[in-house]
């Protein structure tokens, strides 16, 4: 009986603050829309995992082998030729100084991590991937995922790069 | 019985909570409501139907808005200082407020109006008018963005004002004060027959939009209130109200209001081009600013022309003629067709509708009444096609639908009029909440209006809203107009005061919104493209910082050897190439504003440090989960100092 009281009075309650609730939102929000400021703040969640992460006998993410793993994203399959090509090369280290420089070293940890022998660990799907859809990587692809928490939750910015230049930072990369 | 009693107090809530939401809007019932409610609304994730442009009035600005949901988006600085972007504090900006009379970092904005082609909105341009400190800005429908404000010389109140031809071959600015042109020191009551009303023809390339005024027409000292183009048959011609046609300089209240008519001055823009292009026209000596915003440079200059070219109506008989139009008109507005040209006589109950084709006739047979120096004026009852007698008090301004019909906003009795065109009967009335100014259709002042909503701007708001103080924002309201009746099916506040607005569907301009600025295509002298481009440079007290910024830190992000008395320019470049990730730049103590730079984009801050120490600077705009990372050290040491200046991030 009296839990039935109690519902009656959240229920009208509820009406309450549903019906003032719309009013107030309408009113707060001239500048910023909230699904922006949700997206942004999704990510300190994930921060609070970083403790599991560094379990002593666990491998780190950004060290874990999986080069059977593609990634989510547009590339889907990608064979590199034996021989790397230095014009491409070259090119994909100018592109790569521009857009990525911000947050990755070449061949040490800032940011996010080193591309210096990334590809002994990462498919070059994979390694496209992340570089051409990093919001849809870090969504659904559980590795991206825990390399998010091991970088303390920094995400990977989309620089928008074609994908002939994202394949051209791939032939950089394995020059170093 | 105690769930009863707490079922019933639940319902009195119900009814006490939602019932309020409707405040006073008269004889709406529960159902209408509900059905007035799906109607406005728009459910979270989805799009408006329309993009909203209001003028911010004394706020200098121009906010957009969603129709029908009344969302504001976004407000876009033009004639105002704007801290919350730094627009008119950045080193960059700064130009763009520069005029004859030096820095002026505000303006009253009155009447936007979005660019066209052959009659019908294209969504490229909306262009504003600065009322106080007379200037045109240009606002780009593809980054929404201010890009080029123009100075308008000898004019003062540009009132009549921004008002484009059916092909945007000209945004035309119309003054409201006459004066002596050129200015002069002379007694005020010599007014009459000395002072000039400039009406200023401003060409607009057809490609990059840019504005340069073509010719400037000295007319009688009188009041020249609003305007608006001829379109279809009619284009060619522009239409002015007048009033003061007395030619009072004192207690205009009633010394201004003596005549039964006043004008409305029809302009043969054509003819009058043809006369300049065919070197008519007398050059005079003005100063005027022009400023340019480009996009490339993220930088604006300001030019100060020297020269403008005026045109004496004596001088091209034929061009010009003046329409009597009873009681002080306000609102000049032309019908879809081009064949209507309405009058709001303010001071009157009914309005005025003027035959273009009569007008023609009555040129063409020298129907006159005498002239005002020298202007014919035309018979009135030979150029007349109608009058609506509305009934209602105060007619200010009309707008079109689609369906041949007319809607008049009346000031003094609070209601829109809605009345048929050609026969003049008038099909409905609304009150508004309170005392309307303007009304706008979307496209409701060209050929093809998008007849589905009017928007009322209102100039008294009262009890509409929770109070807030003595000052409250204006109240829009939204009328659907789809039907024979117009409906009032929601209220809205707006910023500043909007005098007029223009809209446009959303899907002719949604898809063209620009995303980001390229990193490579920033031309800004300052700019890196790369971090490791990072870095300070001292000439004398001059010190520059090149600095970027990407999620989430800044490069470089400790800085020392700057000294008290020093001048600092942060030159901050934005690395992001992703949509929707602006960064800030805030430094303690700074005397103008942040900046906000949208990605591939650099702006420019000066600093002068006043105090030794070590002080913070930090991102404002919550950019990711490390934003509060987002931050660093400049070391101030006394102006003795010898340190060297140096820059590190990581200790690199």
């Amino acid at each position: 009986m009296i839990k039935k009281v109690f519902g009656l009075a959240a229920l009208s309650l509820m009406l309450l603050t549903s019906c003032g609730g719309k009013e107030e939102a309408k009113k707060n929000t001239p500048y910023k829309s909230p699904k922006k400021e949700e997206v942004k703040v999704e990510a300190p969640k994930e921060v609070s995992k970083t403790e599991e992460a560094k379990k002593p006998e666990e491998v780190k993410p950004s060290q874990r082998i999986a080069l059977d793993n593609k990634g989510v994203g547009p590339i889907k399959s990608l064979t590199l030729d034996p021989e790397i090509n230095q014009e491409m090369a070259t090119k994909g280290a100018e592109v790569y100084k521009k857009m990525c420089t911000a947050c990755h070293k070449p061949t040490k940890k800032f940011i996010g991590p080193a591309p210096k022998g990334i590809l002994e660990r990462r498919s070059p799907e994979w390694v496209m991937n992340m570089i051409l859809d990093p919001e849809g990587m870090i969504k659904e692809d559980p590795l991206a995922k825990e390399l998010l928490v091991e970088f303390n939750g920094s995400p990977m910015a989309n620089q928008h790069l074609t994908k002939e230049d994202a394949r051209a930072v791939l032939e950089y990369f394995r020059t170093l | 019985m105690l769930k009863l009693t707490t079922a019933m107090l639940s319902a009195a809530t119900l009814l006490g909570s939602c019932g309020n939401n409707s405040g006073n809007s008269s004889g709406s019932n529960g159902a209408l409501r509900s059905s007035n409610a799906e109607k406005v609304y728009v459910a979270p994730g989805e799009y408006d139907e329309f993009y909203a442009f209001m003028s911010g009035g004394y706020s200098g600005n121009l906010t957009v808005y969603g129709l029908p949901s009344g969302r504001m988006f976004k407000e876009i600085p033009v004639f105002s200082q704007f801290p919350t972007t730094g627009y008119g504090y950045s080193e960059e900006t700064k130009p763009m407020l520069n005029t004859s009379f030096g820095m002026v970092p505000w303006d009253d904005a009155h009447h936007p109006d979005i660019s066209q082609t052959e009659g019908i909105l294209d969504g490229r341009w909306v262009f504003i008018n600065g009322n106080n400190t007379p200037r045109i800005a240009r606002i780009s429908l593809k980054t929404f963005e201010t890009e080029e404000i123009i100075e308008v010389p000898n004019s003062a109140g540009n009132h009549s004002s921004s008002f484009i031809t059916e092909n945007t071959e000209y945004v035309v600015a119309g003054t409201r004060f006459s004066v002596p042109v050129p200015q002069a020191d002379l007694p005020i009551n010599e007014y009459k027959g000395k002072f000039k009303g400039a009406l200023s023809f401003i060409s607009v390339d057809k490609e990059t939009g840019r504005m340069n005024i073509k010719f400037q027409i000295l007319m009688p000292g009188f009041n020249y209130d609003l305007s608006h183009p001829g379109r279809g048959k009619s284009h060619g011609w522009f239409f002015f109200t007048t009033y003061n046609t007395e030619e009072a300089n004192s207690l205009l209240e009633v010394n201004a209001s003596q005549n039964d008519k006043d004008f409305i001055a029809a302009i043969n823009w054509k003819k009058i081009e043809a006369y300049v292009n065919n070197g008519g026209g007398t050059k005079m000596v003005a100063n005027y600013a022009h400023n340019v915003y480009d996009e490339s440079t993220h930088t604006a200059t300001s030019t100060m022309e020297k020269e403008v070219l005026t045109v004496n109506p004596a001088d091209i008989p034929g061009a010009i003629y003046f329409l009597p139009t009873p009681k002080s008109p306000h609102g000049c507005d032309v019908d879809p067709s081009g064949e209507y040209i309405i009058g709001n006589g303010k001071l009157s109950a009914d309005l005025t509708v003027h035959s273009f084709t009569k007008m023609l006739d009555a040129i063409e047979n020298e129907k006159f009444d005498g002239d005002a120096y020298g202007i014919p004026i035309l018979n009135y009852e030979a150029i007349l096609a109608g009058s609506v007698k509305s009934g209602g008090l105060g007619p200010l301004h009309t707008e079109f639908d689609n369906q041949g019909n007319a809607y008049t906003t009346f000031f003094i009795s609070s209601e829109v009029v809605k009345w048929k065109i050609g026969t003049w009967e008038v099909i409905d009335r609304k009150p508004t909440f309170y005392s309307v100014g303007h009304l706008m259709i979307p496209g409701g002042n060209s050929r093809k209006p998008f007849g589905k909503y009017v928007v009322a701007m209102n100039k008294i708001t009262k009890d509409r809203y929770l109070p807030t103080g003595p000052e409250l924002e204006h109240s829009a309201q939204l009328y659907d107009i789809t039907g024979e009746k117009m409906e009032l099916i929601y209220d809205f506040p707006t910023h500043g005061e909007p005098h007029y607005a223009a809209a446009i569907p959303a899907d002719m301009i949604r898809d063209k919104s620009q995303k980001i600025y390229r990193l490579d295509e920033n031309n800004h002298p300052y700019a890196i493209t790369s971090p490791d481009q990072a870095k300070v440079t001292r000439n004398g007290n001059e010190v520059h910082v090149y600095m970027s910024m990407i999620r989430s830190h800044f490069t470089p992000d400790n800085i020392e050897g700057i000294k008290v008395g020093d001048k600092v320019y942060f030159h901050i470049t934005n690395h992001e190439q992703d949509f929707d990730v602006p960064h800030g730049f805030a430094m303690i103590g700074a005397n103008n504003s942040e900046l906000l730079i949208m990605p591939g984009q650099t702006k420019t801050l000066t600093w002068e440090p006043k105090k030794v120490g070590v002080w913070p600077f930090y991102c404002t705009d919550f950019c990711s989960a490390l934003h509060q990372e987002m931050q660093g050290y400049i070391r101030v040491s006394p102006k003795s100092s010898s340190l060297d200046l140096t820059w590190t991030l990581d200790d690199e």
